[in-house]
């Protein structure tokens, strides 16, 4: 098989792999207890958030462990909603945000709420401006840094400090960028950023939060002291150790990855053009992450590519998923103004550590024999 | 097995795809499942049913994990509203009781998703249905009732594409519902063996009319109008035609001497016709184009049997094909509630010869009267509603 799918997951690394082994084996301990085991325990986790930390440009204090990007969205955007609601009941994202901002703001909404939405320009970024015209009861954006399905960039920077200035605080989803490219929580400026690990190499399960100074925030999980009192329940210790390593790892090499992997998306969209003329690449106009293509090929519905392209030994993604698991039109693509027998074609394409030129061009000649034979077949087929 | 195939399992959810797919499977071959999402169930609580729904589309899933195929569920919801939906409710205004389950085989599984195999590169196509494929002397490909003819459903297989018979496996034509049943068990997927609905998948608490009112153009045949007699005369109001079918007797709500049945639904008159058991029996009938799948067309006066419904046992009869394509049948025994829209099915023996819908009945004549207290007797038992597969 190949593996063009990384920003749903990534391989665990084998460095990653082998400190995860050597702590679930060796480190057995709760952090939090006093005897030389449980300090033992401390210190894999304390080095790891350092490590972090070190990633995002933070300070190790600012770093809170989470299971992942859902809990650091929910815990981050309620967190701070919660923590400033004396001055408002509003919170503002775009509807290209991740599932799990979506899911944190219903969270909101239950007790009162409001939600206002951010518009998207056509190549798929939240334009800083509109910032300015939200109800002055908003104490909370989100934004997220890189699409999960475009891989457009957004301008993160300029919306932190659009919205610094009228007083809103900003919650950036980094959850598809960190470990891809560099992210810096200074430059950002942002208040709140969420990563997690195994977009890049680490194991499912952890991720961070990451907290300006002096950031509002009441902690989601309490009843214990964890974290500094910012995250109950013990730690997920071969899990942080995993993301720390990951991070240590992408601190290292990013760079020069991105600079080789952005190598591999021209040359895969420039042959993808070739053998599909017609198609239309989502967002090509904008900044976007070096290893992920999000592309349309008209007349091919995606559910279809996807199969073939599996039996062909591709692992691909596409849009969303419905209930029965069925692909529906992305609502990023929607949100794009991207119409809707165009959205239903597309499929997402996302590279990574393991990728090779070699694969690149094999699934670049897959994918023109499948177009062609998907279009066949919903020509000649039914409906 | 003798060659390793890459075959392509269209799975409901029921335990017959389930346990078709699962064969395949411990036979060797390559096998995909497949489950075609017909409609949105966006968060509709999941049903009891065993067919179509969420929890059916869940359970294919887990057929493929425990046997370790891929699965994959593919939206045809546009096939399904062209080819299946919208005639059913076109059928329903135009006094007609279609039979869908035809139809979805001929446009989704053996139409919309048989041109789907090469995207797979598969090179069979199988589904769960109780038939035979056996090939005549010659070769050439023969669609045939299953061996276990209680579960037999070549009735509503009769519309599947010619070219596609040479490429589709029938893996339970040959089991009994019962060794079905056993594998379903030894898979481990006995809890799902539930009762069948006698239902159609995309009405599973059977109130069609109630599904018709709620669709687009829901108000067609929805006006109240006549019941009359088969001389015209107005024995009260009925509640709109699409209430109605040919052969039914309960919920009329008419006091008569002796029980009444509808005759026939007169759309353009938004009339239902009604009249005694015996005025239900008709000694023919007349189809749509008929779908044949024999190289040539039966010559006139070919013996056959006929089916003129999913339950119905069969009726001898003799085919009288049109210049048009139409093919007038006419029975050994009058049958009773003749009804448009559902299918004629030509069985030479277990061979399925073709099968078209039905348009109208032959009006009965003098010399056709059935007389004999015997027609009465066997054209007892006529159950008109759509029957499910």
């Amino acid at each position: 098989m190949i593996y063009f799918d990384y920003n749903a997951s990534t391989p665990v690394r084998p460095e990653v792999v082998e400190a995860m082994r050597e702590c679930l084996t060796d480190v057995s301990a709760n952090p939090s207890s006093l005897h030389r085991g449980g300090q033992r325990a401390r210190a894999a986790v304390e080095r790891a958030r350092e490590q972090v930390a070190a990633l995002l440009y933070a300070r190790p204090d600012d770093v809170v462990f989470t299971s992942g990007g859902t809990e650091g969205d929910h815990a981050g955007l309620i967190g701070a909603a919660w923590a400033l609601e004396s001055q408002g009941r509003r919170i503002a994202f775009a509807a290209i945000e991740h599932h799990a901002v979506h899911g944190a703001a219903e969270v909101l909404a239950r007790s009162g709420f409001e939600i206002e939405h951010l518009p998207v320009l056509a190549d798929g970024w939240v334009p800083p401006a509109a910032l300015d015209v939200l109800p002055a009861d908003t104490t909370v954006i989100a934004v997220m840094l890189a699409n999960n399905e475009t891989g457009v960039l957004q301008p993160v920077a300029e919306i932190a400090r659009r919205a610094h200035g009228r007083g809103l605080r900003v919650l950036c989803d980094a959850v598809q960028a960190a470990g891809k490219i560099p992210v810096d929580f200074e430059v950002l400026g942002v208040d709140y950023l969420v990563v997690s690990g195994h977009k890049f190499g680490g194991s499912k399960g952890a991720g961070a939060l990451i907290l300006r100074p002096g950031a509002p925030f009441e902690p989601l999980f309490r009843g214990s002291g964890h974290e500094r009192g910012r995250r109950g329940g013990t730690e997920n210790v071969p899990g942080i150790v995993g993301l720390g390593l990951a991070a240590e790892l992408a601190a290292r090499e990013q760079r020069a990855e991105a600079v080789r992997l952005l190598a591999l998306r021209e040359r895969f969209e420039r042959g993808l053009r070739m053998v599909v003329p017609d198609l239309v690449v989502h967002g090509a106009r904008a900044p976007r992450l070096p290893n992920t293509v999000n592309v349309s090929f008209p007349g091919a519905r995606s559910d279809h590519l996807l199969m073939a392209l599996d039996a062909r030994g591709i692992e691909s993604s596409a849009g969303a998923a419905c209930a029965s698991g069925a692909v529906e039109p992305s609502p990023v693509l929607a949100a794009m103004g991207v119409p809707r027998e165009l959205a239903v074609c597309a499929l997402r394409f996302s590279m990574g550590r393991n990728t090779t030129e070699a694969e690149t061009d094999e699934v670049v000649a897959a994918v023109g024999e499948t177009v062609r034979v998907v279009r066949a077949a919903s020509a000649g087929g039914g409906a | 097995m003798s060659e390793r195939l890459r075959v392509l399992v269209a799975m409901s959810g029921g335990v017959d795809s389930g346990v078709a797919a699962a064969l395949l499977a411990e036979q060797g071959h390559d096998v995909t499942g497949v489950t075609l999402k017909l409609w949105c169930h966006g968060d509709a609580p999941v049903a009891s049913r065993a067919c179509c729904t969420l929890e059916a589309i869940e359970q294919a899933r887990a057929v493929a994990r425990r046997l370790g195929f891929p699965h994959f569920v593919v939206d045809a919801e546009e096939a399904f509203r062209a080819h299946v939906l919208q005639p059913f409710l076109d059928d329903y205004a135009m006094g007609r009781t279609p039979y869908p389950c035809a139809l979805c085989n001929q446009h989704l599984k053996f139409g919309d998703l048989f041109a789907r195999m090469e995207l797979l590169g598969a090179d069979r196509l199988a589904t769960g249905h109780y038939a035979r494929l056996e090939p005549l002397a010659d070769g050439t490909p023969a669609l045939r009732r299953a061996a276990d003819m209680a579960k037999d459903q070549s009735y509503a297989l009769a519309l599947t594409p010619r070219a596609a018979l040479p490429k589709l496996l029938f893996p339970l034509g040959s089991l009994t519902k019962g060794e079905v049943r056993e594998h379903g068990r030894r898979l481990g997927l006995a809890l799902w063996d539930r009762p069948e609905s006698q239902d159609l998948c995309f009405v599973p608490d059977g109130d069609y009319a109630g599904f018709i009112a709620q669709s687009p153009g829901g108000a067609r045949g929805a006006a109240p109008g006549p019941f009359e007699d088969s001389e015209g005369r107005r024995l009260g109001t009925h509640r709109g035609i699409i209430h109605y079918t040919v052969g039914q007797r309960r919920g009329l709500g008419l006091a008569a001497a002796e029980p009444l049945y509808v005759l026939a639904l007169d759309a353009a008159r938004n009339a239902v016709v009604v009249g005694p058991r015996a005025a239900l029996l008709a000694p023919g009938l007349v189809t749509a184009r008929v779908h044949w799948l024999t190289d040539v067309p039966p010559v006139d006066g070919t013996r056959v049997v006929v089916k003129i419904r999913y339950n119905h046992g069969g009726v001898d009869a003799t085919l009288h094909p049109r210049v048009d394509g139409a093919c007038e049948t006419r029975f050994e025994q009058p049958q009773a509630a003749v009804t448009p829209g559902q299918l004629a099915v030509f069985y030479d023996d277990d061979r399925v010869l073709g099968g078209a819908a039905i348009e109208h009945a032959l009006p009965a004549r003098a010399a056709d009267a059935p007389g004999s207290a015997a027609g009465v007797a066997r054209a007892a038992g006529a159950a008109p509603a759509p029957v499910t597969r």
